[in-house]
């Protein structure tokens, strides 16, 4: 029982990050997930086979970033001050990482999509010659310049689970295995985002085999998950009962786990072998279950706590 | 139902706060004096600091209010010299500053009108014109029934000036609800054991004790400042501390022994107590011997009054009960026995009163270093005036011959006076209030209703719009006490000291101090000898002057203090004292209460107990709150929103509540809170009985942040036993249900 | 020099007079406070036991909320209080999700607060508001390295807690029993 401290935000439970910080780590993570394969897929040389992966879906990632970021600057509680955190570099803080590795990949994301402009729509003509000239640049170094996207795209989808994992105040969150979990989840989005886009049946097959193995890791990182929870310290043990039981457990295990993976993994398969199923099913399952997990982490991890 | 006098919940003229437009609701995240604040904390170097006495209650703890360079107060410190405070001010002094930043403040004058459709609302007012009106009433009443017949209820400082304005016109028809609704029964049980008071602030030498008994005193959770600090130094010496109280109090948390008594049976024990004392022979046989009278009559009483027999009424197990005797015997005379200071309970209070006194006197815990000491107030002179005239009937009067031993007026029997149908001796007429908020402090609400009804005229002197002010035909908005001069403060203690109040600002609004109020009338009334200065400021200047010190002195140390006059804090071993009693003997067997008719000594009496599926209603205090004064100042409210209704675990498996629930109360006569109370399920609370804090449960919509919080514990409070020695009120005798949906549709807004 | 605070647990009743002396002193604004009560209920009746403790930032030495800054603004200082200079502050809530004790808030004004053991009044050779105003005197500050100071004093002799030992930030906030 505690007397003074009505803090809105702090008590009864911690609810200060809301649908803000969920939607950025749902983009980010798709971001990076849709420029690490347009990178990989143009460094093993399939550009034209896997066009929209490499080309057209990469539209998307700076769309998905720019709306992320501004979610995250709407979420500021001292938005003028939003540039301090390009002075200094903290290598302790994952937000810190996370600030400057936006910093980087966001251009780099457009400046990629805008190489192939020409590409995608013949008659584009950049009318200043400075443009011009530096298109040509990035189309020479194509190649090195993919090596760092793929390299910056890892980063950003697995720090926004690093970022939630550092914080050893919240139970919930401070699991080393949520990294991998996020990144792999972002991963699987952006190669549902791709295939969603994708009107070539060839490169989405190759995208589904692909994206079928990131599920299975994805509903196996989720049990070892679980299982560590079981078998750790009494506060873990308090936010694996939020899930078996609590206040999580439909949205988790429905719309996260049933929806969001066992469904559209189960389609993906099905249409492999031969089964008919609508194009755009098994990506919004994913796209909708990779929100949905952001959103359950976001709000179930502030609730849980060392204290009372 | 139709009554005369209207609540008026909703003043029409805004009383002001449109001028604001700050929703109180709307401003959480400001700073604390309603701005939008980018500083930081102000340094003491930067602010001027000006002395003053709180008056959130009525402890009076000196201190210092600090006022910055734009002539915004900062904060309230206490006073180093003060020996009621020793320089530390409890929650609601420090929150004292939300008092007089709180934006619902009476801000003018008000008058009642009447629209033709017959509704009633409020108008501003000047307060040339609120002033005239009051007047002249007070004149009409005056001229056709006597002054007498102009009654009034008082607390506090502005009750004190208020009662030197009404003297001066000829009334003492008063009553001070902190007699018969608090602590009246202590001083005439105290005052016929051992002929005196026990005073304010309590003569208790808590700091030196060696055992503290504790009977339904909570301390800690009553923010008795000075009581606090001492309990917390007995800590340190390792005192004993044994509490007796049906709930798990937070005193009973620090105790050594806490005897969970059944409630109402406290006399039983108090009784077992005292048998064991005589019967093994562990009572103070030299004190008993040389300061006492009755022994023998009291031995023989208690005979049968054994623990075994104790243990049947009051569960509790008679070794427990010879244990704690004996503890506070091997400590003796180092032992308080706490006489309380809220002690209206089941109507026999005036006898267990007696039985506090009488233990400690067995235990020689009287005038001993670590029992009551003798407390000395520096007496202060009062201005020149002519002597007050004398009134042709007063307070006593009414009482018609009953409660004989009643020492101020009693407010039950003031309202019953002004109700023509009840015939009293004297009719009652009209009404002045200032400092008390009647609705929320007295009981049987359907009494207060019907006199407010039967009076021609009621005029209410506060700095909120509390419940009261609804009923009110003009109502004065008056500065708080960061605002204002005021009497001085001398007040008893182990030492003399008088304490200095003064303003740290202007008063706000259009809000003026009781004492120009009072003048203003006074002089209406063609009293001016009784009101012979400009600004009371004289009139503190002059009696410093006579005390050896000065105004000017005074606003720069704040407390003054005097070395004793009347001799020792303490009787030295085998000192010859006379007691103030008609044997001149502590009154073990108390020939006062004989002569009137009344037992000499206390005798057990079962009290009602609750009906199947009721609880005894028990009520308490919360340290940072004061009655119903403070739900609506900011800084407490941040504290403490609502209070809640404690209910045992197994009553609420019984009832299926959940913590966090809301419920509805409904008492023995069918009474039903207001508003819904949040269930508290604790194991703190007996299991035949709930808690609840005092003072919520707000009415009156004008307090906005107070309105509708939690429930009010005295709308519950429709039973009270008279105690038939002074007329207290004894009101820990309602019992209440639960109803756990909303007991009425479309309730009409009449509830204050 | 590393200040601290003892809380002795046997004398808090809980009033909150440190939780409004903060707010006065250090203008924090209303909805908002630095410190706060915490009662402990244990056992049934009438075997029962109670404790108050006066929670606030325990300026860890091992702050997390420090750590996960990203522009630096909280930081500690000599005497090892944890501060946040406010125009470095970029109000992302972080420290507010790293902190175990959940002490830290978002000021009205977008950067992020708490309790800061009244720095204005240490650097003066002051108690914070807290432990002067307690009509207990439960609360204890001073310096640890200096075995005559008040707390240093309090924590001799007596047997003392400080809250979540496992979260591993090494509060200088100790409560005695």
């Amino acid at each position: 029982m505690v007397s003074g401290k009505h803090i809105a935000e702090i008590y009864p439970v911690l609810h200060l990050w809301h649908w803000e910080i969920s939607l950025y780590l749902f983009l980010g993570g798709l971001a990076g997930g849709i420029l690490f394969f347009a990178a990989y897929f143009f460094i093993i040389g399939k550009e034209k086979e896997m066009s929209t992966t490499v080309k057209w879906a990469t539209f998307i990632a700076p769309l998905a970033l720019m709306i992320g970021l501004s979610s995250l600057l709407y979420d500021l509680h001292h938005k003028l001050y939003f540039w301090r955190l390009f002075t200094t570099v903290r290598f302790t803080s994952p937000m810190s990482w996370g600030a400057w590795t936006l910093l980087i990949i966001f251009p780099l994301s457009i400046i990629w999509v805008a190489s192939f402009m020409k590409d995608m729509f013949p008659n584009w003509n950049w009318k200043w010659k400075y443009l011009n000239q530096f298109e040509s640049f990035v189309i020479k170094y194509r190649l090195p310049f993919a090596w760092i996207l793929m390299f910056l795209s890892i980063i950003l989808a697995v720090y926004t689970g690093i970022l939630l994992s550092a914080f050893n105040a919240r139970p919930l969150w401070n699991v080393s295995i949520l990294g991998p979990l996020f990144l792999v989840s972002g991963f699987s989005t952006g190669l549902a985002t791709s295939m969603w886009l994708s009107k070539n049946d060839a490169e989405r097959r190759i995208l589904s085999r692909i994206d079928i193995f990131f599920i299975l890791t994805e509903l196996f990182l989720i049990i070892h998950l679980f299982m560590g929870f079981m078998a750790g310290t009494a506060v873990k043990l308090e936010a694996f009962r939020l899930f078996m039981g609590g206040s999580f457990t439909i949205s988790f295990w429905i719309f996260v786990v049933l929806l969001g993976l066992i469904f559209p993994v189960t389609l993906e398969i099905l249409e492999l072998n031969g089964y008919h199923v609508p194009k755009w099913v098994p990506p919004l399952l994913i796209l909708f279950g990779g929100l949905m997990f952001r959103f359950v982490m976001v709000d179930a991890g502030q609730i849980t706590r060392f204290l009372y | 139902m139709k009554t005369r006098r209207q609540f008026i919940k909703i003043s029409a003229a805004g009383a002001g706060a449109v001028a604001l437009g700050l929703h109180t609701m709307k401003v959480n995240g400001l700073s604390l004096f309603g701005e939008e604040s980018t500083e930081e904390a102000a340094s003491n170097e930067d602010m001027t600091a000006t002395p003053t006495y709180c008056e959130v209650c009525f402890w009076k703890c000196a201190g210092w209010t600090y006022v910055d360079k734009k002539g915004r107060i900062r904060k309230i410190i206490g006073n180093k010299n003060d020996p009621n405070s020793n320089g530390r001010l409890c929650p609601r002094g420090t929150g004292g500053i939300g008092m007089y930043y709180d934006e619902d403040r009476l801000k003018t004058p008000l008058i009642r009108e009447t629209k033709k459709d017959g509704t009633q609302y409020f108008r501003q007012a000047s307060w040339d014109e609120a002033l005239n009106k009051v007047a002249a009433k007070m004149k009409e009443i005056k001229e056709k029934y006597g002054a007498e017949a102009f009654g009034y209820f008082n607390h506090g400082t502005p009750g004190g000036h208020l009662e030197h304005l009404m003297r001066a016109y000829g009334s003492a028809t008063n009553a001070e609800p902190a007699f018969a609704q608090c602590r009246g029964p202590r001083s005439v049980a105290y005052l016929a054991t051992y002929g005196a008071f026990i005073g304010s602030p309590e003569c208790t030498d808590i700091r030196d004790t060696r055992c503290l008994v504790l009977i339904g005193s909570h301390i800690g959770e009553n923010m008795h400042n000075q009581q606090v600090q001492e309990m917390s130094m007995a800590i340190d010496q390792k005192a004993t501390i044994i509490t007796v109280d049906p709930r798990f109090s937070t005193p009973a948390a620090k105790s050594k022994y806490w005897l969970p008594i059944k409630p109402a049976t406290d006399i039983a024990l108090l009784m077992a107590w005292i048998h064991v004392l005589i019967y093994e022979d562990i009572y103070n046989k030299d004190f008993v011997k040389k300061y006492t009278f009755g022994f023998d009559q009291l031995k023989s009483h208690v005979k049968n009054m054994t623990p075994e027999w104790a243990y049947g009424i009051t569960t509790i197990p008679p070794d427990l009960i010879r244990r704690t005797a004996r503890e506070m015997a091997g400590h003796a005379p180092a032992v308080v026995i706490h006489p309380g200071r809220h002690v209206v309970w089941y109507g026999d209070d005036t006898q267990r009163e007696r039985a506090l006194g009488i233990l400690g006197a067995l235990l020689g815990a009287w005038g001993k270093r670590g029992s009551l000491y003798i407390p000395e107030a520096k007496p202060v002179p009062k201005y020149p005036q002519p002597p007050y005239p004398k009134p042709k009937w007063d307070w006593k009067d009414l009482n018609n011959g009953k409660f004989p031993l009643a020492l101020m007026g009693i407010t039950t029997e003031i309202m019953r006076a002004s109700i023509p149908r009840y015939k009293p001796k004297h009719l009652v007429r009209a009404w002045l209030s200032a400092g008390t908020n009647l609705p929320l402090s007295m009981p049987d609400k359907p009494l207060l209703k019907e006199a407010l009804d039967s009076i021609e005229f009621f005029a209410v002197i506060d700095t909120m719009p509390m419940e009261v002010t609804g009923y009110a035909d003009v109502v004065f908005p008056e500065a708080t006490y960061l605002e204002r001069y005021d009497f001085l403060r001398a007040a008893q203690n182990r030492y003399p000291s008088v304490a200095l109040r003064m303003p740290a600002v202007k008063p706000k609004y259009k809000s003026k101090p009781a004492w120009w109020i009072v003048k203003q009338i006074g002089e209406r009334l063609g009293l001016h000898e009784y009101f012979n200065y400009n600004d009371y400021s004289e009139v503190l200047d002059w009696q410093l002057k006579q005390i050896g010190t000065s105004l000017e002195e005074m606003k720069k140390i704040g407390v003054k203090t005097f070395s004793r006059e009347t001799g020792p804090i303490y009787l030295s071993d085998n000192e010859d004292y006379q007691f103030n009693t008609n044997t001149g003997k502590i009154e073990l067997y108390s020939t006062e209460f004989e002569s009137n008719g009344f037992d000499p000594m206390p005798v057990y009496k079962a009290h009602p107990e609750p009906p199947r599926n009721f609880y005894r209603l028990i009520y308490g205090r919360a340290p940072m709150h004061t009655f119903s004064r403070t739900q609506n100042n900011h800084n407490l409210w941040d504290l403490m929103k609502q209070n809640t209704v404690w209910v045992h675990p197994t009553v609420a498996n019984l009832w299926n509540l959940k913590n966090g629930q809301k419920v509805w109360l409904k008492n023995q006569d069918g009474a039903v809170s207001d508003f819904a109370v949040e269930v508290r399920v604790t194991e703190r609370v007996r299991w035949d009985s709930v808690y609840m804090v005092h003072g919520f449960g707000h009415s009156d919509k004008k307090l906005t942040r107070a309105y509708g919080r939690g429930a009010s514990d005295e709308k519950m409070i429709t039973h009270y036993a008279m105690d038939p020695i002074m007329g207290g009120t004894g009101m820990r005798v309602n019992f209440v249900t639960f109803l756990k949906e909303k007991p009425y549709k479309n309730r009409k807004e009449d509830k204050a | 020099m590393r200040y601290a605070m003892a809380v002795d647990t046997k004398k808090c009743v809980g009033c909150a007079d440190c939780v409004v002396a903060c707010q006065t002193e250090n203008n924090v604004p209303h909805g908002f406070c630095r410190d706060w009560i915490v009662e402990n209920v244990k056992g049934t009746y009438p075997s029962l036991d109670m404790k108050f403790q006066s929670e606030r930032c325990n300026q860890c030495e091992n702050a997390p909320c420090v750590r996960c800054c990203p522009t630096g603004a909280s930081h500690i200082v000599e005497g090892g209080i944890v501060l946040v200079t406010h125009d470095d502050c970029i109000g992302c809530g972080a420290c507010v999700e790293a902190c175990p004790y959940d002490a830290r808030y978002i000021h009205p004004q977008g950067y992020v607060d708490k309790c800061t053991f009244c720095i204005q009044r240490v650097d003066k050779g002051q108690n914070p508001a807290c432990v002067d105003v307690c009509p207990t005197y439960c609360l204890h500050f001073g310096d640890l390295d200096d075995p005559n100071s008040d707390v240093s004093k309090a924590l001799k002799n007596r047997s003392w807690y400080v809250l979540a030992p496992e979260a591993g930030t090494e509060p200088q906030l100790y409560y005695l029993r």
